[in-house]
This record gives C-alpha cells, sequence and structure tokens, in this order.
C-alpha cells in the first residue's frame, strides 16, 4: 500500500487548510461582536489569515504543535510499515515547511531538526475488522496543550461533586484559568472518567468530533449546549483581549471509572483546530 | 491607527495606552524561552545593538533558506509570554527594550518593569502566522541557530505594519488584569 504521499497531503492539509466547520464558526463568532470591537478586528484578522494559509500553502499557526496520530487499519496491516511512512511524511513536511520543527530532547535541549523523536509522532494504534484504513492526524500546539488540565472529584473549593453538575463546574474553573493564553476563542474537550492516562486520552480525542454535529447522548449534549451559553459569559474573548466568543464548542466523552476515582480532563484546543482525517480503501485516497 | 518605527523613544512609549492598536515598523529580534534565559545569565554583546530601543518578539518561527542563501519568514505568529516572566523586566533594563509583542499578557514583575524603564507590552494574533510572516520584509541575521533550533534562535528581522495592540502600558495599565478580575467575578457567579 502506498502511504507515504498520502500522509504527507494529511499533513499538508492539515497545517495549512483550516477544516470548513472550525472556519464557520469563526464567522458566525466575528458576526456576533460588537462592531468594529478588539474582539471583531482579532477574529477578522483570524479569517484573514485561515485564507492566507490556504492561498500560499503555508502554515496557519507557526506552532505546527504535537503531530498525534490515530490509525485505524485492517487486520492484516502492518504497525511498522505505517510508522516508517509517518516517519518519511514528517521529514518531508519539516524541509517543506507544513511543519516547524518541534521535537526537543528534553534532557540536552536539542531540537531533533524533523520533528521525529522518542514517541515523535506519537502514533495510537486500533485494528479494526474493517477493510479499509483510517488515519486521522491532530496537529496540537504547545500554547493550548499547556492550559489543558486535570480535576479530581470532589473539589472541595469549588463545591464540584461527583456528578454531571460537578463536571460544569471545574470545566468553567478551567478556562476561567486558561484566560486567553491557550489562543481563545477555543474548542473544550472533556473527558470523564478513566484512569489519570485515559482521561486526558478521552478529553483529547473529543477533538475529532464536527463542531456542527450533536452529542448522540443527551444528557451529555444538554450539558455542552450549557456549557457552551456559560463559557461565553466569562467575557475573556478572543485571545483574551474582552468580548462575547470564549468557546467555538465544547465536546463531553465519558469512560467507566475505578470505584474510588473521578477524573475530570480538560484539553484545549487553540482557535487554529487542525485535525484532518485520511481514508484509503481499494486504492482510493480520501480526506476530509 | 498609530504607526511606529523602531528605534522608540521613552517619551514615544510613555504615550501608549491600553487598547492602543498600533502598526509596528523597523528591526525587531525574536527571542524566546532559551533566548531569554541566556540574557538573564551570561548578558550576551551580539545582541545589545539590535535591542537598544527596540522591541522584542516572543515569537518561534517556520523559516525558509531561499535560493540565494537568505533566510525568509514562512510563518510567524506570537507564542505565550508568560514564560518569560521571571526574565522579561531584567532584559527590558539590561538592554533598553521599548517593547515586548507576544500573546497572553504578563505578570506584576514585568508590569512593574514596564513602568520602571519605560517600556510596553503589545498583543499579536495568536495564531495568525501565514499573515504576520507577510509582514516581515526581511530576515537581517539570525544568532544560536544551531544551539537552540529554530524556534528559540534570535531572529533579527525587519517588519513592515505589524498590527499590534497595546495591552499592558507603562502606566500601570493592564486589559490582561482587567479582564481576569471582570470574569473571575462573573464565574464565581455561574460556578
Amino acid at each position: 500500500m502506498k502511504l507515504r504521499e498520502p500522509i504527507l497531503e494529511l499533513i499538508r492539509k492539515t497545517s495549512t487548510d483550516l477544516s470548513e466547520d472550525a472556519e464557520n464558526a469563526i464567522i458566525r463568532a466575528r458576526d456576533k461582536e460588537q462592531n468594529q470591537s478588539t474582539a471583531q478586528n482579532v477574529l477578522n484578522t483570524i479569517l484573514e489569515n485561515i485564507k492566507l494559509a490556504r492561498e500560499k500553502s503555508t502554515p496557519i499557526c507557526q506552532d505546527t504543535g504535537a503531530l498525534l496520530f490515530y490509525i485505524d487499519y485492517p487486520v492484516n496491516g502492518a504497525e511498522a510499515e505505517y510508522r516508517d511512512a509517518i516517519n518519511w511524511a514528517a521529514e518531508k513536511a519539516t524541509q517543506l515547511q507544513y511543519l516547524r520543527p518541534n521535537a526537543v530532547n528534553p534532557i540536552t535541549g536539542k531540537n531533533s531538526g524533523n520533528n521525529i523523536g522518542l514517541n515523535a509522532p506519537y502514533i495510537h494504534f486500533n485494528q479494526w475488522g474493517k477493510n479499509s484504513t483510517r488515519i486521522r492526524l491532530m496537529l496540537k500546539g504547545g500554547g493550548s496543550e499547556n492550559v489543558g488540565t486535570q480535576y479530581k472529584l470532589p473539589n472541595t473549593a469549588l463545591k464540584a461533586g461527583r456528578d454531571l453538575g460537578g463536571v460544569r463546574k471545574v470545566a468553567i474553573d478551567a478556562v476561567l484559568k486558561a484566560q486567553g493564553q491557550g489562543c481563545a476563542p477555543g474548542i473544550i474537550g472533556v473527558g470523564i472518567g478513566g484512569d489519570r492516562m485515559t482521561s486526558y486520552a478521552l478529553s483529547k480525542e473529543q477533538f475529532f468530533r464536527n463542531l456542527d454535529q450533536k452529542n448522540p447522548d443527551i444528557e451529555l449534549q444538554k450539558l455542552e449546549k450549557t456549557l457552551y451559553t456559560d463559557l461565553n459569559k466569562l467575557g475573556i474573548g478572543p485571545m483574551g483581549l474582552g468580548g462575547a466568543t470564549t468557546t467555538l464548542g465544547v465536546y463531553i466523552g465519558w469512560q467507566h471509572r475505578h470505584p474510588a476515582t473521578y477524573y475530570v480532563s480538560i484539553s484545549y484546543m487553540c482557535w487554529a483546530y487542525r485535525k484532518k482525517t485520511l481514508t484509503l480503501q481499494n486504492g482510493e485516497v480520501l480526506y476530509d | 491607527m498609530i504607526k511606529l518605527k523602531t528605534p522608540i523613544s521613552e517619551k514615544e512609549i510613555r504615550k501608549l495606552k491600553v487598547g492602543d492598536e498600533v502598526l509596528l515598523s523597523g528591526i525587531i529580534v525574536t527571542a524566546r524561552d532559551q533566548a531569554h534565559k541566556l540574557m538573564v545569565e551570561e548578558k550576551p554583546d551580539f545582541i545589545r545593538d539590535y535591542l537598544d530601543g527596540s522591541i522584542i518578539y516572543h515569537c518561534g518561527p517556520v523559516v525558509k533558506k531561499e535560493g540565494n542563501g537568505n533566510w525568509a519568514f514562512v510563518a510567524a505568529g506570537p507564542t505565550t509570554s508568560s514564560r518569560e516572566e521571571p526574565y522579561q523586566s531584567d532584559v527590558i533594563a539590561e538592554y533598553n527594550v521599548r517593547g515586548v509583542v507576544g500573546k497572553g499578557g504578563m505578570g506584576d514583575k514585568t508590569a512593574e518593569g514596564l513602568k520602571n524603564h519605560g517600556a510596553v507590552y503589545f498583543h499579536a494574533i495568536g495564531g495568525a502566522g501565514t499573515l504576520i510572516a507577510e509582514r516581515v520584509t526581511k530576515v537581517i541575521d539570525v544568532f544560536k541557530l544551531e544551539e537552540f533550533g529554530t524556534p528559540e534562535a534570535f531572529w533579527i528581522i525587519d517588519v513592515k505594519d505589524f498590527p499590534v495592540v497595546v495591552t499592558m502600558d507603562s502606566n500601570g495599565g493592564s486589559l490582561h488584569k482587567k479582564i481576569l478580575e471582570t470574569s473571575s467575578e462573573i464565574a464565581k457567579n455561574i460556578i
């Protein structure tokens, strides 16, 4: 199977061509902000930048993020083959300036120069029962990653108990603490349950949802809507400079937890919401 | 819209107020985590003339080397400034810096430094990588590229009409502080 070129194109598209759902959400936010306000000026510049990046095929944001791949592959697939193709594509994409070199050795301080290193790019593998391969890529910027956080319920200070009411409270607290630092207006991924590691993982996987897509779980759909309204009341606004748009969307997922633990993880995605999917089936290559 | 060109005098900088939208031109210097640490710990002289009366930009760009061997900026939005909080005030004093461009704002120590030395904090638009790179007309030089890597190197750049907003001025005003206070109050009510 030919993998290298399609994965390189997946990286290029993800870094330079913002998905339609994200761009539309920013347009709606721009129209909602007060005319000529700083918030509206900021969103207009952001929209201009999105357009320019697409036309010039250059990165939307200079922080092209950590490369997080999620691969669903057929029974006869080999993980090494995907890893090899991803490393090739990451190096090539760095040479072509679709990516900034973002893999730093924490011991020596040395940047590897090609985005390849230990667990970089990170690949989540999942073998599934289909004949096709699905490769999803998220480019996760460092500024937004730094404001992600995890809560252990109950939380006395916030009076947050082990229920959805408690989840709502800690999510508001996380976005308040983030202010504009994660490049607001952000998308908020919430993971309920699991252990410390899977809780964060779940919060991040939420970002593969489409912004226009409702949560199939009615309870969570309600909470997402409430949080969306609550968070946009905070007045933090685009870039934290004030305004009506603090978040573009809230996604919540859950998984079973240990009886003694109740983790809520909050992942923050900047407005440069970079995620794309590549599907390979019967020699056909599709991007979404 | 106010237009400013580096080098900027203390008098000009002290006139700026929170909320002013500014177009910056002239030679400025990118510096982030490793560069700030170096400037405080070793006070290197190679950057002194470029910083005198000029501006530090918190940015780790995507760059390309052109056929003629010159560098060009491909994407160059701001990075989070709060990481430089331990160093910024000392760097401003040591190198006579008149302004800092970044995102997210900075803390009390920097606010105090801005007031004492006559400098401001400009907010650029986070994530506007391609748009801001278009305002970088020339890469003049680069220092510490090999040692620090592309994002962390000191890039000396010439900019034309780089759009920024003053969010911390030299009189102690801070939009970030204000937004934090009002949003905390709202959060208290809805939590």
